[in-house]
């Protein structure tokens, strides 16, 4: 749509700008304060420069977290993406069962966060949940507060259980927005499942592909509440991701100028990821 | 297409699984949860119902978290309509670098704003009422709404507009009269993120309150972590959070798949 110059337009965006520059900007300049200054209480500052990022790019606990966060990523988007895929061209294009199938597909997503991780704590517990008991009756050890390994399982599959149909529900509108054309002509030229996805689905749907993996990257990036209910970030700490490592820093101890650092780190990496991404899967849209 | 169908049904029942485990705990009573593994309850109580709408610290803490979600959800639509109208449809000094730095604050990661947000509450006098947790919700949820406005609205051929001035409306009575009833689908896919986006939010909601405004999802982690044997409770109150969220997506399911898919990124 070709659409007109106008900045008397700025006056409808005003109230948006001034909402999230609150929210936004203020805090921001806060974080950023406290990381290149040194406090000894009574809100006496002084200046510390780059002591801080120094610090936490330093920090082993700080490495630690990110690798366990990296793989943690990686693996939720390595199930996520094709898992959604894959069922969103199970799902019936029409008929009744369309809306049955999309309210039960999305009903995970309606879940409070904390809701999530106490459901597979209850779920998960060894001796009475479903999942737990289940395990151990295939003669599999399983204790999620004991063994890292179980609770990484645990935690992995919750954020399958979770987020899975955010992919699904992306792919599913991307492949009902394929005009019925593409796939007579398929037919006529005797394309078969494989050829009809390979090249007709798949291309199409990469836009919203672009979106989903955007947007499963930054929230599992992210992650807190779910896994806090869930393991604490246990056992030890070896579920600590992120934003656990972050939340304990900053409101556990008073030590203000690490954990401002800590979130500027944490912020420009999302971005610089959510950039390569975005840059990467762009030009392979464009060729 | 036989192993379709075996596909999908067996991912719903993977998703139901849960869901039937905490409604199977909720009804049961905490000798029957401690006392082992059993895959329905025997003895079918309601106690844990009954405690959540009997005590006020539960009920209080439900009302409190719908207040917070629907002043969120109005006031970040509300806002959001003109401005996504403004980036439909006309260019504007800085408009592109504006609509990504509004994208940008979906990137930020809760836990960075906790503290400078409970400062910042705290000195505009909001801590601990629906009204900070409200506005905290409107850095992601604003562009957000923006971002899924703006795909609707592009949607609407421009022409609209141009006859309805010719037509002698001005722009206020058009928007209100004509164009807001033709991206209504629009708005309320818009609304239910919202609504989704702050009802499911934990980390800000519980820490920009402390006892007056106590949201759902505080109360139940504290009962979480003080008594771990009050499993059937905190079971009846997590299928309590369900079920706004069942009844809003039951109400827009035709238009969940839509929201996403006319967005840009």
């Amino acid at each position: 749509m070709n659409k007109t110059v106008n900045n008397k337009a700025w006056w409808l965006v005003l109230p948006v700008f001034l909402m999230v520059a609150f929210n936004a900007l203020v805090p921001l300049m806060t974080v950023v304060n406290y990381s290149i200054q040194e406090t000894f209480g009574n809100n006496e500052f002084f200046w510390s420069g780059t002591t801080w990022f120094e610090q936490i790019l330093h920090d082993g606990e700080f490495h630690a977290s990110l690798r366990r966060q990296l793989v943690f990523t990686g693996l939720v988007l390595l199930i996520e993406i094709p898992l959604g895929l894959a069922i969103a061209l199970c799902m019936p294009r029409q008929g009744p069962w369309v809306s049955v199938c999309l309210v039960l597909v999305a009903l995970p997503l309606l879940v409070p966060w904390n809701v999530v991780g106490s459901m597979w704590n209850i779920m998960a517990l060894p001796d009475i949940g479903l999942l737990g008991k289940g395990i151990n009756a295939l003669g599999i050890p399983f204790n999620y507060t004991r063994q890292p390994i179980s609770a990484w399982f645990t935690v992995v599959l919750m954020d399958v259980w979770h987020w899975t149909s955010l992919v699904l529900l992306l792919c599913y509108a991307g492949l009902v927005a394929i005009p019925d054309a593409y796939y007579q002509a398929a037919k006529v030229d005797g394309a078969g499942p494989w050829a009809v996805f390979r090249h007709i689905q798949l291309p199409k749907l990469k836009h919203v592909l672009t979106i989903a993996v955007l947007l499963r990257f930054m929230d599992s990036f992210m992650i807190y509440t779910e896994v806090i209910v869930l393991t604490g970030g246990g056992p030890g700490s070896t579920t600590k991701f992120l934003s656990i490592d972050l939340v304990q820093k900053a409101l556990g101890g008073f030590d203000l100028g690490p954990a401002a650092a800590f979130s500027i780190v944490y912020f420009l990496i999302i971005l610089f990821l959510s950039w390569l991404f975005y840059t990467l899967m762009m030009r392979e849209e464009a060729r | 297409m036989r192993k379709r169908h075996i596909v999908l049904t067996l991912y719903i029942v993977f998703l139901m699984l849960p869901i039937y485990w905490l409604l199977n705990m909720s009804f049961k009573t905490t000798n029957e949860i401690l006392g082992g593994f059993s895959a329905f309850p025997r003895d079918f109580t309601l106690d844990s119902y009954r405690t959540i709408f009997t005590d006020p610290t539960w009920y209080n803490a439900y009302i409190n978290s719908i207040t917070y979600v629907v002043i969120n959800t109005v006031l970040s639509v509300a806002i959001a309509l003109p401005a996504a109208y403004a980036f439909s449809r006309y260019r504007f000094l800085g408009d592109k670098h504006l609509f990504f730095w509004l994208l940008s604050n979906r990137m930020a990661p809760a836990a960075v704003f906790v503290l400078p947000f409970v400062n910042l509450y705290s000195a505009v006098g909001l801590f601990d009422t629906p009204w900070a947790v409200a506005l905290a919700h409107t850095l992601f949820n604003i562009p957000l709404a923006v971002w899924i406005l703006e795909g609707f609205m592009s949607g609407v051929p421009k022409e609209l507009d141009e006859t309805a001035y010719v037509d002698g409306y001005s722009f206020p009575s058009f928007f209100v009269r004509i164009f807001l009833p033709t991206i209504s689908a629009g708005i309320g896919v818009a609304a239910f993120f919202c609504f989704m986006f702050s009802w499911v939010e934990m980390l800000l909601a519980k820490n920009l309150t402390s006892v007056a405004a106590k949201p759902i999802v505080a109360v139940m982690t504290k009962t979480a972590s003080t008594s771990g044997y009050e499993l059937g409770l905190l079971a009846a109150a997590g299928v309590l959070t369900i079920i706004p969220g069942a009844i809003v997506i039951y109400f827009v399911r035709n238009y969940i798949a839509k929201g996403f898919a006319l967005g840009r990124v």
